[in-house]
């Protein structure tokens, strides 16, 4: 690591810092904080030496919905700052870059070597960092896991500003699992290697299967089909009952070899290309996301689809990141903002996901853009959000009785053996989100044993009491 | 913490025992189990707070607070502070005295200017720096309406009012750079132990109307409210009406 590390006796000046009012994508609960841009390692490590009663926490690009990247009364770390892709290697496939790299800059910078990142979210506006300390999840769970899963060598500030080397099976092994899904609380990731995949083309070949409720969507993700795709996941109806209950389009799909492309695309079939549309001014005003208008935005979005195609060949912003092309697009929830809740229920525990879903539906509390997904199996880090069963997300906009609401969804998901996942989460109780991970003491063990002082912290850590 | 649905983890009760500030605490509690501290002068009142709360399912810490040992206040607020950060700060304490006494007995017109204006100010400047160091939260400051423009029969009371509501009416704009939201509450008459045996004035409220006040106020970051909510332009109105029209009129 001796090219990352400046003495910082030859520094005369010191990195920007302000402060700031920082907030998550949900635009909820903002807290104010230093907010110090580093130039490199060694300002992030000499920024964890001097941090203070109140600590310090990482931030990417502020995705994560609720507060893991705000620290109230202390420091925060503009991480997007540390951006440089320090090479890709086309014969092996590996990146090695700096942790405030984009994945939307990876992305451009991999594909012309028919290299793939490996896991992406909904969204390619999300750090490195971000990625490996949420254990960011995709389509691809069932077939690739998360992001975790793809990590081969991590580069770690720890508390007492020394910069740690750390590798899934090497001798810090704990401390890489404990990173991974660690919510920045174990360290600052400054720079990490990443095993891409490769593929002949940066298009899916997609198929299409609207059913009409949510027994016919499980029946479709059960019969063996799910796992001939590379990509799977589904949207369904929050606001129908009944027979209609959990109404779905399930779109499935696999990266694209250059012989299923049209004539047209072969010539290049790398091109990338995802523009942003238009971004969203804030304006909105508070309740234009309502019952009304989710209800006519579900029944839209169900009518479109088309009832059964098979072998659509889609870009990625049609197939995957369809917000990807509204820049800020949370705005539209108006200054009120609003709450994802993201939980999985493990399989065999259809019933109450059922349960779940007929909950939400029959209350005042309507969410357009749902998602379902099959997940595969989980891996080693103890905090890591997927693990075998079914994960549903849903949008709630912040209104009066969304809070015992949620806590009522809580004990259906818990009570189910389920879990909620942090990327998302903004509101419940440290003991409903430590009931959902039972390797939860294991990793405060590690963590706390890392940073026995305390010094990583954020709004998250205090609201449910991660560290000490 | 304040999550992202408006509730807070902890909250702090200076005036523990004062009837708007534990019904404040049971309307955030009906959400979510929250860390009480309660500080108050020790007494049955006190105790039967604390159990109270804790049926519903709070951690109940309390200080000893005295509102007239003014030297002590720095040290109540630090000893509040010692479990963690407060989310939320209730200012609940205060004296409505007797208006007459209050104009011509010194001894009590001090006492009423001491707990409901000094005390407020030197608890006030203490929270204040608190809440500056930990980046977030909330204080909330229950004035009066009796503040907004003084009448012959309770000026006493509102001539301390006024001065408490001005003090944190410029703390919120001190504080707002800080991640710290101040809010100003003017309750109008309440029914409660303060004001038992006497006669209720227009639009009349209770200690858990005002505290649904109090809850929406800093789930929202309000900076000032009335309760009820017609009181702003009742009040507005009557800042206006000229004075020989005023002294007539039956409040």
């Amino acid at each position: 690591m001796t090219d990352m590390t400046v003495p910082s006796s030859i520094r005369t000046d010191a990195p920007a810092r302000r402060t700031a009012s920082l907030h998550g994508w949900g635009r909820t609960a903002p807290t104010r904080a230093q907010l110090v841009t580093p130039r490199d390692p060694e300002d992030v490590a000499e920024a964890v030496r001097t941090a203070g009663d109140r600590g310090i926490i990482a931030r990417g690009l502020g995705r994560s919905y609720g507060d893991p990247a705000q620290n109230a009364g202390g420091v925060v770390l503009d991480m997007p700052a540390l951006n440089r892709i320090h090479a890709i290697d086309p014969d092996t496939g590996v990146a090695d870059v700096d942790a405030g790299v984009s994945l939307d800059q990876l992305m451009r910078a991999a594909l012309p070597h028919g290299l793939w990142v490996p896991v992406l979210p909904g969204t390619r506006q999300v750090t490195i960092g971000g990625a490996i300390g949420a254990d960011v999840h995709g389509k691809n769970h069932h077939t690739k896991g998360s992001f975790g899963n793809h990590v081969e060598w991590i580069a770690l500030v720890t508390a007492d500003g020394s910069v740690r080397e750390l590798t899934p099976t090497g001798p810090d092994r704990d401390l890489f699992w404990a990173t991974v899904g660690g919510m920045g609380l174990t360290g600052v990731i400054v720079r990490a290697k990443v095993r891409l995949h490769r593929t002949e083309s940066a298009y899916f070949v997609v198929d299409t299967d609207r059913t009409d409720d949510l027994d016919g969507l499980l029946e479709l993700l059960t019969d063996g089909s799910d796992d001939t795709y590379g990509y799977s996941a589904a949207w369904f109806d929050t606001t129908t009952t009944g027979a209609k209950l959990g109404r779905s389009v399930l779109t499935r799909g696999s990266l694209a070899t250059v012989d299923q492309l049209p004539e047209k695309l072969r010539a290049d079939p790398l091109k990338f290309d995802a523009p942003q549309l238009l971004t969203f001014p804030d304006v909105f005003p508070n309740g234009l996301a309502n019952k009304l208008s989710m209800t006519a935005f579900s029944e839209l979005w169900f009518r479109k689809a088309p009832k059964r195609q098979r072998g659509s060949i889609q870009n990625i912003t049609g197939f995957y990141q369809v917000l990807d092309v509204f820049g800020d697009w949370n705005r539209v929830y108006g200054s009120k903002g609003f709450l994802q809740y993201q939980f999985v229920v493990p399989m065999g525990e259809e019933a109450a996901l059922r349960r779940i879903v007929e909950r939400i539906a029959h209350s005042p509390h309507k969410s357009g853009l749902n998602v379902f997904k099959r997940f595969g199996a989980g891996n080693d880090a103890p905090l890591s959000f997927p693990t075998e069963g079914w994960t549903v997300t849903v949008d709630f906009p912040i209104v009066a009785g969304l809070s015992r609401f949620c806590t009522e969804l809580d004990e259906l998901v818990l009570g189910a053996g389920g879990r909620l996942y942090l990327a998302k989460e903004s509101r419940t109780s440290p003991q409903a989100f430590a009931a959902g991970y039972p390797r939860f003491d294991e990793w405060k063990a590690i963590r706390d044993a890392a940073d026995p002082a305390g010094v990583f912290a954020s709004d998250m850590s205090r609201r449910l009491e991660l560290t000490l | 913490m304040i999550d992202a649905v408006g509730n807070p983890q902890s909250i702090l009760l200076l005036g523990g025992t004062s009837e708007i500030g534990l019904a404040t605490v049971r309307a955030f509690a009906a959400d979510r189990a929250l860390r009480v501290v309660l500080a108050a002068r020790p007494g049955p009142r006190l105790d039967a707070a604390r159990t109270e709360l804790e049926r519903l399912g709070c951690g109940v810490e309390t200080v000893e607070f005295d509102a007239t040992k003014l030297d002590t206040h720095a040290d109540v607020v630090k000893q509040a502070f010692a479990g963690g950060d407060i989310d939320v700060a209730v200012v609940a304490f205060g004296l409505l005295g007797d208006n007459e006494r209050g104009w011509t007995d010194v001894e009590h017109a001090v006492e009423l200017a001491q707990v409901n204006y000094t005390a407020t100010v030197s608890t006030g400047v203490a929270l204040a720096e608190r809440f500056r160091e930990q980046g977030h939260g909330s204080i909330v400051a229950i004035s009066s309406v009796a503040g907004e423009r003084a009448r012959r029969s309770n000026f006493v009371y509102g001539s301390t009012k006024a001065g408490m509501d001005a003090f944190y009416t410029g703390l919120t704009e001190a504080l707002r750079e800080h991640g710290v939201t101040v809010t100003i509450v003017r309750p109008g008459f309440v029914h409660s132990k303060m004001t038992e045996g006497m006669d209720p004035a227009p639009l009349a409220t209770t200690p858990q109307a005002v505290a649904d006040v109090v809850v929406d106020a800093v789930r929202n970051r309000k900076e000032l409210v009335w309760a009820p909510a017609p009181m702003r332009f009742v009040m507005s109105a009557l800042r206006h009406v000229p004075r020989p029209i005023f002294r007539k009129l039956p409040i």
